[in-house]
């Protein structure tokens, strides 16, 4: 126990004074730094529909959209602040979450796959379509920072400790949620839904809140993105990004929140470093995560790795499903 | 003006029931959504153009070399991503799917660049007006070709020994492995059928929009897995009519509500249907057991 808390307290450590060195490199490294904390907010909140509740949605990057329109639209038409835009459009998010959910719930694997992907194709389409609102795909340029009082944020230094604070709150919220009881009815819906509703779990009722609470988690990334960029447009929440946030989930490891972040650091940090075969990029992903499937489908950091899981303290290796 | 619509929206929707028998046939036999097939699509069709722009094939052979390498295609991706994982979870080939679908958008990115390409054939152009309805060259190529591909493969599916054989593949793996049928070589067959009319959409596609690209599959494969749903997945002629009653829809909402949300029109009869009749107009009912 003494060592875990050793080793945390160095992360913990490492990650306050690591702006610190990067600044000092260069400023693309704070921003991929950036970037890592805002995925890794959006693979933590969909790791709880698809790890969690096992619920194959394919539509993510919808939500991350409109939690950045909102947040864009209440900080430019209704002069408020940032900092009760990120929880409205978290909310918001949240709520389109529960509502796109609703009608489809019972759809199981590859149809909910189709119809969360055809959902996230509809919003996107607003975005583009809806200019008296959206401006289409000019965008909504000129969104405030986040201020406090009377300081403004402006440098890459300030926005990599609120982000850090958001995915500290992201992941201590996830990870309490999931460690509930709502986290075992939901493992349990996952395992087999027929068997879970025998025991008195109504597994609708679970995948409902897992939805609500990947969307409302999305909708934080994308408040916060909205502010960092400062400017919002329908190019940022396409197929492929929902693809990508997915292949985080499964190349960290479903069911894990560790695994999530490591899942985003890799697929952000990866591509920089491999800027030299950028075209390269989209092909190496697919064939990563086709070969993931055949040799590792439990990910880097999936449900195994762990001492203590669901099933029990202490439980071996291989003892999982 | 309407009968005119009809004609295009047939067109288009004997497209889409060509592309909807690949899913619906590979769902059929391993329940799985082959993601990636909306891609094998696309790459047909640039197979065609290869075929055509690179070594001067009239269209007709670009038709046949193009169908066969799309399903070679689409065997090796049996072979490759799917079938390691026969046993896995449900959701596991899913993802694979997924990974072989970026795959070939970003290898077509690479091979021949984002860019639309146009076909290189005058064929297709010429129009032939019979009262106030045109009928273009390539809209009647289509007609016949979808009608003989269609005709073609119902008859090798319910006539011939290989078809009966595919046919209990479909409907029990274990049994008829149990028969001596080897099954293996059924899926690859599956997804070679499957693939080489894909292709053949491709090229049809091709022409008729006068477009290749490789985002292409994505709608595409959309459109043609709402096509297989409405007409019961599983179920070939559900595909056929899947596919023709999905054309006229859309084209005809395109005509007369709105050509800016064309593309949600297919998702919201998709997410009707899937609430309404999961099982499609032709497709059978099963029960979800322990």
């Amino acid at each position: 126990m003494n060592k875990k808390a050793a080793v945390g307290s160095a992360i913990a450590i490492l990650l306050l004074i690591l702006p610190l060195f990067l600044s000092q490199i260069n400023d693309l490294w704070m921003h991929v730094v950036i970037m890592i904390g805002v995925f890794s907010i959006l693979s933590m909140g969909l790791n709880v529909i698809i790890g969690y509740a096992g619920q194959f949605a394919l539509g993510h990057a919808a939500f991350y959209g409109i939690g950045a329109y909102a947040a864009a639209l209440l900080m430019l038409h209704l002069d408020i602040s940032f900092w009760l835009a990120l929880p409205a459009a978290a909310m918001i998010a949240g709520l389109f979450g529960f509502l796109l959910a609703t009608p489809v719930i019972r759809l199981r694997g590859d149809y909910l796959g189709i119809v969360t992907l055809g959902f996230g194709e509809i919003v996107r389409l607003i975005f583009v379509n809806w200019v008296d609102v959206t401006r289409g795909p000019m965008g909504l340029p000129g969104v405030p920072a986040p201020s406090l009082f009377g300081y403004t944020f402006t440098g890459k230094t300030e926005f990599y400790y609120l982000i850090l604070v958001l995915v500290v709150i992201t992941y201590l919220v996830v990870n309490r949620i999931v460690h509930s009881g709502i986290g075992l009815s939901m493992l349990a819906t996952r395992e087999d839904e027929t068997l879970a509703a025998s025991i008195g779990i109504r597994p609708n009722k679970f995948k409902l809140l897992a939805f609500t609470v990947g969307a409302f988690f999305a909708g934080i990334a994308g408040a916060f993105w909205a502010s960092y960029i400062s400017y919002v447009s329908p190019d940022a929440f396409k197929y492929l990004d929902s693809v990508n946030i997915l292949a985080m989930v499964i190349l960290g490891g479903s069911a894990s929140l560790p695994g999530s972040i490591l899942g985003a650091a890799i697929l952000v940090a990866g591509p920089e470093l491999l800027r030299y075969v950028n075209e390269y990029r989209m092909l190496l992903l697919g064939l990563a995560i086709v070969l993931m499937m055949i040799f590792k489908p439990a990910g880097f950091w999936g449900e195994k790795h762990r001492k203590i899981n669901f099933y029990g303290s202490g439980a071996r290796k291989g003892d999982v499903k | 003006m309407l009968l005119q619509q009809l004609i295009n929206g047939l067109s288009i929707g004997m497209i889409y029931a060509l592309i909807a028998l690949g899913y619906t046939m590979v769902y059929g036999i391993l329940k799985i959504v082959n993601f990636a097939h909306g891609d094998i699509y696309m790459m047909g069709s640039f197979f065609g153009l290869f075929f055509m722009k690179e070594l001067h094939m009239p269209l007709y052979l670009a038709f046949i070399f193009s169908a066969v390498s799309a399903a070679i295609l689409g065997m090796i991706i049996e072979r490759t991503a799917y079938r390691p994982l026969r046993k896995a979870d449900r959701i596991v080939p899913l993802i694979s799917a997924l990974g072989v679908s970026t795959f070939l958008i970003s290898l077509a990115q690479l091979l021949w660049g984002t860019e639309m390409h146009p076909f290189p054939t005058a064929f297709g152009s010429k129009t032939y007006a019979v009262g106030s309805v045109t009928f273009s060259e390539i809209q009647i190529l289509i007609f016949i070709l979808s009608f003989v591909l269609m005709f073609g493969l119902h008859l090798f599916v319910t006539r011939t020994k290989v078809g009966t054989a595919l046919r209990a593949t479909s409907m029990n793996l274990t049994n008829a492995a149990l028969m001596g049928i080897n099954t293996n070589r059924m899926i690859s067959l599956t997804f070679g059928l499957g693939s080489a009319l894909a292709a053949v959409a491709g090229i049809l596609v091709g022409i008729y929009y006068n477009a290749v690209y490789p985002n292409m599959g994505y709608m595409a494969g959309i459109n043609a897995f709402t096509a297989a749903v409405l007409g019961g997945i599983g179920s070939i002629p559900g595909a056929m009519l899947g596919g023709v009653l999905l054309g006229l829809v859309e084209t005809l909402a395109g005509a007369y509500i709105s050509t800016q949300y064309k593309g949600v029109i297919s998702f919201s009869i998709l997410i009707i249907v899937l609430l309404i009749r999961p099982s499609g107009i032709l497709g059978k009912k099963d029960i979800n057991k322990v």
